[in-house]
């Protein structure tokens, strides 16, 4: 046989040997391991082997989880809002029942069990964890509680655990900040932005407890637990304790939120009360409203469309997401845009008689038969529409947009509640390219009052009026004011300062003066807002839903249906000379604006800084300073 | 070309030890995943199945060209393989956390597979190239194998895989010291190694360093790792002598074992079939080495020997690290146990190792 020549065939004798010699070493190495191996195994099979088959078929080492604490919310003052109590939760172990069906039909008797919501669930657990108990029932009442107990020697696989549940203590109080809990969806758990969630966990959903989930939510423990077959527990292996979300403090005052939240009851209508030196929030109401202890336990069907559709839409936060003509809150942009634009001379008076003719069209004043001859201060201490009409009309739409927008309108003000609508502001542009149309002069008469496509929120309102006084700061709003636990705080919040009015001070002293006297002078519009002891400045507004229609009823004088009725705003800021509350109350188809809006902002003022308030004496002091 | 004694010299001895194992494999399948998609036969299983076949027909692929052709073949083939491991960076799937996946006319594969035997190639031809006559290798004469083996290991880290990089670093050591290094510096790398080590700890991934941690203190992670090996322990150990019997086991049946037709397989058999069970499992795995090892001895070149010796090590060190991590004894890496649990890449690979053995084997007489 020839040698195929290949570079490196063959072996020479001395490397064959040390081959031979190695090959053997590791024919020794590769027994030795298999040695170890299978000395392992006889270890854990025979000679262990019985522990370790009790262990198997007797007990059973189940992952059991301990649910965190989620964090409390307290209002700026310290009162507790939000805590954990404990309740009673029933389970079904999917692993220790042959037919889920007579089971469901007997806890359904004892205990209201929804079958069809509990039958899904256990056919999903079963299949991949069947020792994870499925939870049927939440939050069992007592006397339920004793049923089920009572039952309990034939509800084989049944379980009752205690876990911490969510307490609204207040209620309904304060809703829309707080937000309500609800079962995480399948597509939030698939999503990746919920770490460390469960089927069947509950994360906020709306208001603070959804934005602030990561931080409320807190870390789960867990504990491996030796089990009997009937799922009693034996014996705690190994825990891993579960580590409690951070608190929050709002900034919203306890008292003011009541308040505000009763000049609501019983209307639908939004408040909102800032401090317009930061922009926290002191107060925000939004009617209806809603208990979020009722979303814990889950809700029906029913209850849940009722809430979601409908005019009252009692989720929606009206301070942020409700879009609402402004009204003649409008006349402050139209004012500060005139005088900074040179088109208002204080002194000129203009005569309005009650109607304002362009065209065809005639434009009415509120005041039916007109106001005579007014000036820029009467105009808008009496809210003469006429006078201005005729302002708007020489400013032209965009330059009014410019000013709006100034002043924080048309924009979302990042209030981190979520679910924020930034309201409109049209410009000609806007209105050519959203209809197609282009501007026409009739709009730009109706802006100057706040209505046509004119939409804004009542945050943005209280901003505005805030940002006249305290020197022209626009505030990013905030509610929550620190995040901590345990006395460490993690995050404290500073103010947040967005923008500055670019207005010449002398022309926003005009327009604080005119406000003043809204409220405080004979024949303003404001005067059921005023306070014994405290300068409040405000504007009143009435914002016509429907021109057309109410146009219509009025003018026959049917009764105009209530859904089709005006609109009633009041925004003001007290005290005037050392602003420390800046109010936007709206009440949604009720009337005039002075007669509805004001007095419940009146009644705040009066409370947070009147007579007697824990407010007034540092208002005075500062009123001293000045006046001294 | 095609020598009768080709024929003659066919190792039927290894490719019956392999059918065995590929029918317990598949056998172990059947009862570790029937029953998760409903009735029938689980769809892992007819999947494995053709796996096993494919592998069978790569064996046979393996065998039918002169195994020195690898040697030429050997660093084109390793720099293919680099070049495929730096493109699943760029365009591989991602499936929890990891690149791994290469996807080529839909069918996935691992280029780590690919990788090892490349590396193991490279090795052997720079060993037969280099140092006839030497009784044992000084560091400086090691500069060449060391940036072979460093080169994909590197790239495989980046994935990340840990358990695969590792086993290759492992294999490849196997081969060196198989070579002959010299005490002094094998002393030096040892301490080279140690110093290092802060440095690596230091790149690895968050959920690497938790295994190793949890390995060295089981109560850290109670509910993690450290449940997987104690629900494998419990599983092995109540098998006992005899085992539970076939489709029996309740820690299978009921799913307390994770990853029970991949990484965990072994405990599957282990409480199924017991003591018994286990261990003619790993007779036939020691078969096949101490078979392979002879291979190696009866090569007629230092190619042939030095090939032989990789794919040995391969073999050994998967099965090693895979049925300590069941049994307690190392943490979990991941590594899978070789030609048992499911898993394509990993079959046809092997399968293609034991075929370039079986080459060996066939031409041990060639040059005589």
């Amino acid at each position: 046989m020839q040698r195929i020549p290949l570079r490196s065939s063959g072996f020479d004798p001395i490397t064959s040997e040390l081959i031979q010699v190695r090959l053997r070493r590791v024919l020794y190495v590769v027994l030795l391991a298999f040695a170890v191996l299978v000395l392992r195994l006889w270890l854990l099979q025979v000679v262990h082997g019985p522990e370790y088959r009790v262990k198997s078929e007797n007990n059973r080492i189940h992952l059991r989880d301990i649910p965190p604490f989620r964090g409390m919310i307290f209002d700026r003052g310290g009162h507790l809002l939000v805590d954990n109590r404990p309740a009673y939760n029933l389970y079904v172990i999917p692993e220790e029942i042959r037919d889920p069906e007579p089971l469901l039909e007997r806890l359904d008797e004892l205990a209201d069990v929804d079958r069809e919501a509990a039958r899904s669930r256990l056919k999903k657990a079963g299949r991949g964890q069947p020792f994870r108990p499925v939870l049927v029932k939440r939050d069992l009442s007592r006397e339920t509680l004793a049923v089920v107990e009572s039952h309990r020697f034939n509800l084989p696989g049944v379980m009752i655990q205690v876990k911490p549940q969510r307490h609204y203590i207040r209620g309904d109080l304060a809703a829309h900040v707080i937000g309500y809990l609800g079962e995480i969806s399948e597509t939030q758990l698939k999503s990746g932005r919920y770490p460390d969630t469960r089927p069947g966990d509950l994360i906020g959903k709306s208001g603070v407890e959804a934005q602030w989930q990561p931080y409320l939510h807190g870390a789960r423990g867990g504990e491996q637990v030796e089990v009997d077959a009937a799922g009693r527990r034996l014996e705690v292996l190994s825990r891993k304790p579960p580590v409690s979300g951070f608190n929050l403090s709002l900034t919203l005052d306890n008292d003011l939120q009541a308040l505000a939240e009763k000049g609501l009851e019983g209307k639908r209508g939004a408040i909102v009360a800032m401090d317009p030196r930061n922009g926290e929030v002191l107060a925000l109401a939004s009617a209806p409203a809603f208990d979020p202890n009722t979303f814990i336990g889950g809700i029906d069907r029913e209850t849940w469309r009722a809430m979601v559709s409908g005019e009252k839409y009692p989720l929606q936060n009206r301070v942020i997401a409700g879009q609402y003509p402004p009204g003649s809150i409008f006349k402050i942009v139209v004012g500060l845009a005139g005088l900074e634009e040179g088109l208002v001379d204080p002194a000129e008076e203009t005569f309005c008689g009650g109607r304002y003719r362009l065209g065809s069209h005639t434009f009415r004043c509120w005041k039916r038969y007109g106001h005579g001859k007014v000036a820029f201060h009467r105009a808008l201490r009496e809210s003469c529409d006429v006078y201005f009409y005729k302002l708007g009309r020489r400013l032209g739409v965009d330059r009014i947009a410019r000013y709006a927008h100034m002043l924080g309108l048309g924009e979302r003000t990042g209030l981190n509640l979520g679910s924020e609508r930034p309201g409109l502001i049209p410009t000609s542009q806007w209105k050519l390219k959203r209809f197609g149309v282009p501007w026409q002069a009739g709009e730009t008469i109706s802006t100057s009052i706040g209505q046509s496509f004119v939409l804004v929120t009542p945050i943005q309102a209280a901003r505005m009026i805030g940002a006249v006084f305290n020197g022209g700061v626009l505030h990013q709003p905030k509610v929550v004011r620190w995040v901590g636990k345990g006395g460490r705080t993690e995050y404290r919040f500073e103010p947040t300062e967005l923008s500055r009015l670019d207005v010449a001070p002398e022309h926003l002293e005009r327009i604080r003066r005119a406000l003043i006297a809204v409220v405080h002078e004979p024949h303003g519009t404001g005067g059921r807002a005023r306070v014994e002891g405290v300068t409040v400045a405000g504007k009143t507004g009435t914002a016509q839903v429907v021109n057309l229609e109410t146009e219509k009823a009025s003018t026959k004088g049917e009764v105009v249906p209530e859904k089709y009725r005006d609109h009633a705003w009041f925004v003001a800021v007290a005290p005037a000379e050392d602003p420390r509350l800046a109010i936007a109350v709206l009440v949604e188809n009720s009337g005039h604006g002075g007669s509805v809006a004001a007095p419940i902002a009146g009644r705040m003022i009066q409370a947070f800084l009147g007579e007697g308030a824990p407010g007034a004496e540092a208002s005075r002091e500062a009123q001293g300073e000045r006046e001294g | 070309m095609f020598d009768r004694r080709l024929v003659q010299n066919f190792d039927w001895l290894l490719l019956l030890l392999l059918a065995i194992l590929a029918s317990m494999s598949l056998i172990n399948l059947y009862s570790a995943t029937h029953g998760l998609d409903g009735a029938g036969i689980p769809r892992v299983f007819t999947r494995q199945l053709y796996w096993f076949l494919i592998g069978f027909g790569v064996l046979l692929v393996m065998t039918l060209f002169d195994y020195h052709r690898l040697e030429q073949l050997a660093y084109p083939a390793y720099l293919l393989a680099l070049g495929l491991l730096a493109l699943v960076l760029v365009v591989g799937a991602v499936t929890s956390g990891s690149q791994r996946w290469l996807s080529v006319a839909g069918v996935n594969f691992q280029p780590s597979e690919l990788a090892k035997f490349a590396v193991i190639v490279a090795l052997a031809k720079f060993f037969a190239e280099h140092g006839e006559h030497r009784e044992a290798y000084r560091l400086r004469d090691l500069w060449q194998p060391f940036l072979i083996i460093a080169l994909p290991c590197a790239l495989i880290l980046e994935e990340p895989d840990l358990g695969t990089s590792l086993l290759l670093v492992i294999v490849s050591f196997s081969m060196v010291l198989f070579a002959g290094v010299r005490w002094q510096s094998l002393a030096l790398l040892t301490s080279g190694f140690l110093a290092a080590a802060p440095f690596v700890w230091s790149t690895l991934e968050a959920y690497q360093k938790k295994r190793i941690l949890t390995f060295l203190r089981p109560d850290m992670d109670p509910l993690g790792a450290g449940y997987h090996i104690n629900q494998s322990k419990i599983a092995i150990g109540s098998g006992q002598l005899w085992g539970k019997g076939y489709l029996d086991g309740t820690q299978t049946r009921l799913h307390f074992l994770p990853e029970q037709h991949t990484d965990f397989a072994f405990s599957v058999l282990a409480e199924e079939w017991g003591f018994v069970g286990s261990v003619f499992l790993l007779a036939i795995y020691l078969l096949i080495i101490v078979w392979g090892i002879n291979i190696a001895r009866n090569s007629r070149d230092r190619f042939g020997t030095f090939l032989a010796v990789g794919i040995v090590a391969v073999v050994f060190w998967e099965l090693i690290i895979n049925v300590c991590m069941a049994t307690g004894l190392l943490p979990v890496v991941g590594i899978p146990l070789v030609l048992f649990s499911y898993g394509g890449s990993s079959v046809v690979s092997t399968m293609a190792g034991m075929g370039i053995l079986m080459n060996i084997s066939m031409r041990r007489f060639m040059f005589q």
